[in-house]
Order: C-alpha cells, then structure tokens, then sequence
C-alpha cells in the first residue's frame, strides 16, 4: 500500500503564492512580496524533492484522487493526480528550474513598477504547469494546458502598454487556440470510442488494439490531431510563429515558458500518449517529420537573427523539433532526456541572455555588444558552459541527449539523422556566433563618451547581482552534470516502466549498438566542433566575411532575415481574408447591412410616421373633439352601412 | 301615441346640437353645457327606446347617465373654477400649455 504523499500540495502552494501576491501584493513591499513569491515555489520543489526520496518505496502509477468533477452516466473525470517516472521528472524539472528562475526574477525584476503582479503570474503558471504534469486524464490535463497558455498570454504582454508585446500575447493565445482545437477534437474521440479520459482507463484499451499499418485510422487521427495540439503548444511547423515573438515578455518568462516548461508540454503529451501513437505508426511518422522539419527550419533562421533573445527563441523551437524526432522515432525517452537537458541549458541561456541584457541597459541586439567577457566574467563563464551544452560537446549535458536521438533516429531512417547532424551543425554555429558577437571582440554598445557618460545614461556593463547569479551557477552545473544520467542509458531505464521498453534498450544497444554508435558519436561531436570553428572563422577572425557571404547570397540571405517571410505568408493566407472576411461581410455586410439596418430603418420609420401623426395634436381642444366628433360619425355611418347592407 | 321616430329624431337633433355647440363654441362653460345636452339626447332615445318596447333596462341606463353626468359636473366645474383661477379665462384656446 502506498503511504499518502499528498501530491495536491505541489500545484495548490504555488497557486496561493498567486493568490497572495495578486491580491495583496499591490499594497506590500518588494521584500515581502519576493519572500511570498519564492517561498510557495521554494515549498513545492522541496515537497517535489521529498516525493522524489519517497519514489524508490512507491508501487508505481502512484494515483491519488482528490475530489469527483464530472460524472454523466459512465463518463466520470476526477480531480486526481498520477504519478509515475515521467510525472517525476517533468515534477522535478518544472519545479526545481521554475524555482531557480523565480531566485533570477528577484534581480532582474526589482526595478519593475509591477513587481508584485509578475510574481502572481510566475506562480500561476507553476500552478498550471503542474497541474498539467500531474493529471491523470486528459481533461485535467487540458486544463492546465489551457492554464500555461493564460500564464503565458499574461507574461508576454506583461509590458502590456508597449505595443508589440500586447500583439505578441495575443498572437501566441489566438496561435495555440488553432492547436487546441486540434487537441479538443482528440479529446472527443477518445471520449466518443473509448468512454474515458482517464489515462490509465485509456491506454488499458488501446493496449489490445493491434498497430494501424493500412491507412489513417481511428488512432491515427487521435494521433494526428494530439500532434496538432503538441505543435501548437510546443511551437512546432505550422504553428511555431508565435515563440519568437512571445520573446517580447520579460527574460525570465522566456526562459520559464518558453524554453524551459510550457512549451515542452507537448512532448510530454505525446509520450504520456505513447501507448496510442505507438499503435498509429503514420501519426508517429507525422510527428517524426513535423519535429526534423522544424528543427532544420527554425536552426537556419537562426543563423541570420540578431536580436540576442530571437536566436534563443529560434534554437528553442529547433531544439523542440528534435524532442518531437525523438518521440517520431519512437524513442520517447529520448525525447524526455532532451526536454530534461534542454531546460537546463535552455533556461541557462536565456537567464544569462538576461544577465547581458541587465548589464549593458535594456540592449539586445547583438551587433551593439562584444567584447563583454571582461566585463562580465560570471555570465560569460555560464553561458560558455551553456553553449557548450547545445553544441553537443562532450561531456556535457546536450552532447548525451542529442546524440541519443540522433543514435535512435538513425535506426529508424538515416534521412531524420543527416538531417538532425545538419542542423546540429547549425545550432553549434549560430551559438558560437552569439557567443563571439556577444563576448569577443571589441564592445559596440553605448560608449562612453569624453563627458564620461553613455549616451543613454547606462555607463560601462556591469556585472549581475548575486541573485541572479548563483541560479546561473546551480543550472550551469546541471548542464555540465545533467546528461550523465544517460550514460548507459540509466535515464532509459528510469523510464522504461512508463514507456514499457525495459528489455529492447540493452537488446537494440546489444546488436546494432557499440561500434556504430560510437562512429556516429564521433561524427557528431566533430559537427559540433565544425560548426564552432566555422563561427571562430566568421565572427572572430576574418569578421569582413559574413557580410561578403551575405551579399553573395543576397536573395537568400534577405529571405532568412526575413523568417522566410512565413509571419508575411501568414498575413497574406490566414489573417487578412480573415480580416476582410470580417470588415466587408460580417461587419458592413451583416452587422450594418442586416441588424443596423433593421434597427434603423425600423425606428425611421416610427419617427416619419409619428411626424405625420403628430400633426392631430394641435393643442386646439376643438379641433380633438371635431376628430371625436368625426371618428365616430364614421363608426356609426359604417355600422349603419352594414346593418342595412345586411338585411 | 307618438311615434317612435319624432322621439329619435328629437333626440339627434339634440345630440348633434350638442356636437355642434361643442366644436364652435370658446368658452368652457359652453362646451360644458353642450356635453350635458349631448347626454341629454342620448338619454332620450333611451327612454323612448324603453317606453316602446316596454323594458326597464333603458330607464335604468339613463339613471345610471345621469349620476354619471351629475358626478362628471361637480368635478367638471370644480376643474373649471381651477382654470379660472390660474389662467384668468375660459377662452379653450388659451387653455393650451400642453401644445409643443
């Protein structure tokens, strides 16, 4: 018998952080406001962590029901938590990194006006996210899917009076309403043929059902249209185009949300799912390509971005792309390890992208830095690590999780593992491209001038506080210690339960493995040095080159500039049609056309025959009575033309 | 016996006499006595209507007319002395704050 962990604290601590802070924030001091802010979040990871201790004593799924929600007929969905090795270290992950980013956010948001409310909205989405973690069915699941994207709405237009960010928030809600409706419509289908959302209940039928190998089926819609919920949430082709954008929120959100948390939720959606994807080898293939296409994809766009934060972003859906190949290839661990190393070095990049932006005064564009390792030693140092990480240098910790998927990815086609190797070239260029634009070579900033002043008031970088500091230093070790877990696949083991791959592991390592993998390995981490020298080359020592590679490659290069132009193909295809769809029928055509005009013309002509009526109503008492007088004479001439008609 | 007809025509003659008093005169007193005759003619017919065909409900109803007339002058005149008193006339159409 399992003892009672009462997983409920988990997601209801962060909650009342919100609640506290939202309501009386306003009024309380920073201090207070950050002690409540970090403390909820401080208590769920140390709750997380004591569940973590107690795993080994655990009879797994571990289930605990908290209250009934819906019951119609058969149909039942509770409030109840479920917990596994994939629920714990999505458990893990989301609070322990959460946690050190709220530390950060202490720093980097004190001079904020609006303190109190970015603290209410961080433990919000903790709230969220771990309800979305911990669900044991789809419907709770939903809810906090639909929660992070609330979260995530709020924190980008946190700045809400700029405009741009407004339009981001809005962009990212409305985007992940189209892969909701996707993942809705799923939701209906389980319900419509099994009865059931609950996880367990669900897979229980879909394990005896045979693998759908001749055609879409019915698990390979459920599979296709999960998928469509996963690539919104997880920026994902079609659906990426509102990430970049939503770096328009405060760093620390970026680095939460949507790198490290949010918006890996639907990787863990997809591999909670296995069991029915695994039986819809299309719906498999589609997301083994949607996830190879969009990490090649967004890695070239990349390439060209100069806005600090816009690289990380485009790396970010990159790096999703290859958890989605992962899972696409059917090695779902894979893709967890990924998600589990990424936010580590992920959140690192962003928080100390955020450290840069801090220390040279709001700046973010790239060309307009350099040279700031000397100034700033400690960021530079944890982003080096960082970079290094996503690179896939050996040992830390991208190089393990990487090179799982692409180990795996080439045992399923080797097409998904060239193209993974390319844009793992990529990746390793255009992060030492940040790397050396950022930190070596001469600063480009606001320099100061005879007067001894920037010209904005900002004066030479400045290194971080220490707040902001030692998160960077605990995710910095993370991301050199934190692939370790993969070698010799323990972090596979840890999870073979949930994704029931115990003996096949050490089998397919067995036959295929050893000398293959470690020749891929090998080609790998060469890539990676390649794409790094290549950058050296670019950026470092012959820094006229770029320029002359982009004049030669003109139309190209303004094209990847441009994003492809996808956001302009988006207006032109989905959103102006809408727009004028609306503009000239539904507003000048329905609204004006049919209910204004009904309204109007109705009362028009009230009015013009009230006009003429209102003539009788002279004032001249007489001239009434001559109306009586003569209405009447009427009455009675009619009557009396009918009684005698009549007769 | 007189026919019934001399009375009814008797009585339109009163009641359109009424009516006419009632469009042409100004002062309010007029118009006042012109409704009482048009209730008189009506009354009339009334009871030449009863008398020919011997039913009590007509005499009955020009009781009931005449209460009613009765009540309608004590408030009528009432409102009467009223205007008087605010306006200093009886000229009708003086009477005409109401217009627009």
């Amino acid at each position: 018998m399992n003892p009672a962990l009462n997983l409920w604290l988990i997601p209801i601590l962060p909650l009342a952080g919100a609640a506290i802070n939202g309501f009386f924030g306003k009024k309380s001091s920073r201090q207070t406001v950050s002690v409540v802010g970090l403390f909820f979040p401080g208590a769920a990871f140390a709750w997380a962590l004591w569940v973590a201790l107690r795993f080994s004593s655990l009879s797994l799924p571990y289930q605990e029901y908290l209250a009934h929600w819906i019951r119609s007929g058969s149909f039942a969905v509770d409030f109840s938590f479920y917990l596994d090795q994939l629920s714990l270290v999505m458990l893990l992950v989301v609070t322990g990194v959460g946690f050190l980013i709220h530390i950060y956010s202490v720093g980097y948001m004190w001079d904020d006006p609006s303190y109190y409310r970015f603290f209410a909205y961080l433990n919000l989405f903790m709230f969220f996210m771990l309800t979305l973690v911990l669900a044991n069915n789809y419907l709770l699941m939903f809810i906090g899917w639909e929660g992070v994207g609330l979260a995530s709405y709020l924190l980008i237009g946190f700045w809400f009076t700029k405009d741009s960010a407004a339009s981001a928030g809005k962009k990212a809600f409305i985007v992940n309403r189209i892969g909701d409706f996707g993942f809705l419509i799923a939701l209906f289908l389980l319900i419509k043929h099994f009865g059931t959302l609950n996880f367990a209940q669900v897979f229980d039928a879909v394990k005896p059902m045979s693998a759908e190998t001749a055609g879409v089926g019915l698990l390979s819609t459920i599979g296709i249209l999960l998928m469509v919920g996963a690539a919104g949430k997880s920026a994902q082709i079609p659906l990426y185009v509102w990430l970049p954008d939503a770096m328009e929120g405060p760093t620390p959100v970026s680095a939460l949300i949507h790198a490290a948390t949010m918006v890996t939720a639907g990787v863990y959606m997809v591999s909670r799912s296995h069991m029915i994807f695994e039986r819809a080898p299309i719906a498999l293939t589609v997301v083994a390509i949607t996830g190879t296409l969009t990490a090649f994809f967004a890695a070239t766009i990349g390439i060209a971005q100069t806005d600090i934060k816009k690289v990380l972003a485009y790396s970010t859906v990159s790096q999703l792309g290859y958890m989605f190949m992962a899972c696409g290839v059917g090695a779902f661990s894979a893709g967890i390890f990924h998600l589990m190393t990424h936010a580590f070095f992920k959140g690192l990049l962003f928080l100390a992208a955020g450290s840069v932006i801090h220390s040279v005064g709001g700046e973010q564009d790239m060309r307009k830095m350099g040279g700031l390792r000397v100034y700033i030693p400690w960021t530079f140092g944890t982003m080096l690590i960082a970079t290094l990480a996503i690179a896939g240098i050996p040992p830390f910790a991208g190089f393990w999780s990487k090179d799982e998927i692409l180990w795996q990815a080439y045992q399923t086609s080797w097409v998904y593992w060239v193209i993974g190797l390319i844009t793992a070239f990529i990746t390793s260029f255009y992060m030492f491209r940040l790397l050396f634009m950022t930190f070596f070579g001469d600063y480009h900033g606001v320099q100061v001038d005879e007067h001894g002043r920037g010209s904005h008031g900002h004066g030479e970088p400045h290194e971080s506080p220490m707040v902001m500091l030692v998160p960077l230093m605990i995710l910095a070790l993370l991301s050199v210690v934190g692939g370790l877990v993969g070698i010799h696949n323990g972090f596979e083991h840890f999870l073979a339960p949930v994704f029931g791959t115990g003996a096949s592991i050490d089998a397919a390592t067995g036959a295929a493995g050893g000398y293959t993998e470690y020749l891929l390995m090998g080609i790998s981490v060469v890539v990676a040095l390649l794409g790094a020298f290549l950058a050296y080359v670019l950026y470092l020592s012959k820094p006229y080159l770029p320029q002359k590679i982009a004049d030669a490659l003109n139309g190209f290069y303004t094209a990847v500039v441009h994003k492809y132009y996808i956001d302009e193909i988006y207006a032109a295809i989905f959103v102006k049609p809408l727009i004028d769809g609306s503009t000239r029928i539904l507003w000048q055509g329905v609204d004006k056309g049919v209910i204004d005009a009904t309204v109007n013309n109705s009362a028009d002509a009230a009015r013009s025959v009230s006009d003429e009526v209102r003539q009788m109503q002279s004032g001249n008492l007489r001239s009434y009575a001559a109306w009586i007088a003569a209405g009447s004479a009427l009455v009675i001439a009619y009557m009396i033309w009918k009684w005698t008609g009549a007769r | 016996m007189v026919p019934l007809s001399y009375y009814l025509v008797l009585s339109g003659f009163l009641f359109a006499c009424g009516v006419v008093a009632f469009l042409i005169k100004r002062n309010i007193i007029t118009i006042f006595m012109s409704i009482e005759l048009m209730l008189n003619g009506v009354n009339l017919s009334f009871v030449a209507f009863a008398a020919h065909w011997h039913a009590l409900a007509g005499q009955v109803f020009v009781f009931f007319v005449m209460v009613v007339a009765a009540a309608e002058a004590a408030v009528g005149l009432a409102i009467i002395i009223a205007v008087y008193r605010t306006r200093e006339t009886l000229n009708i159409d003086q009477v005409n704050l109401l217009k627009l």
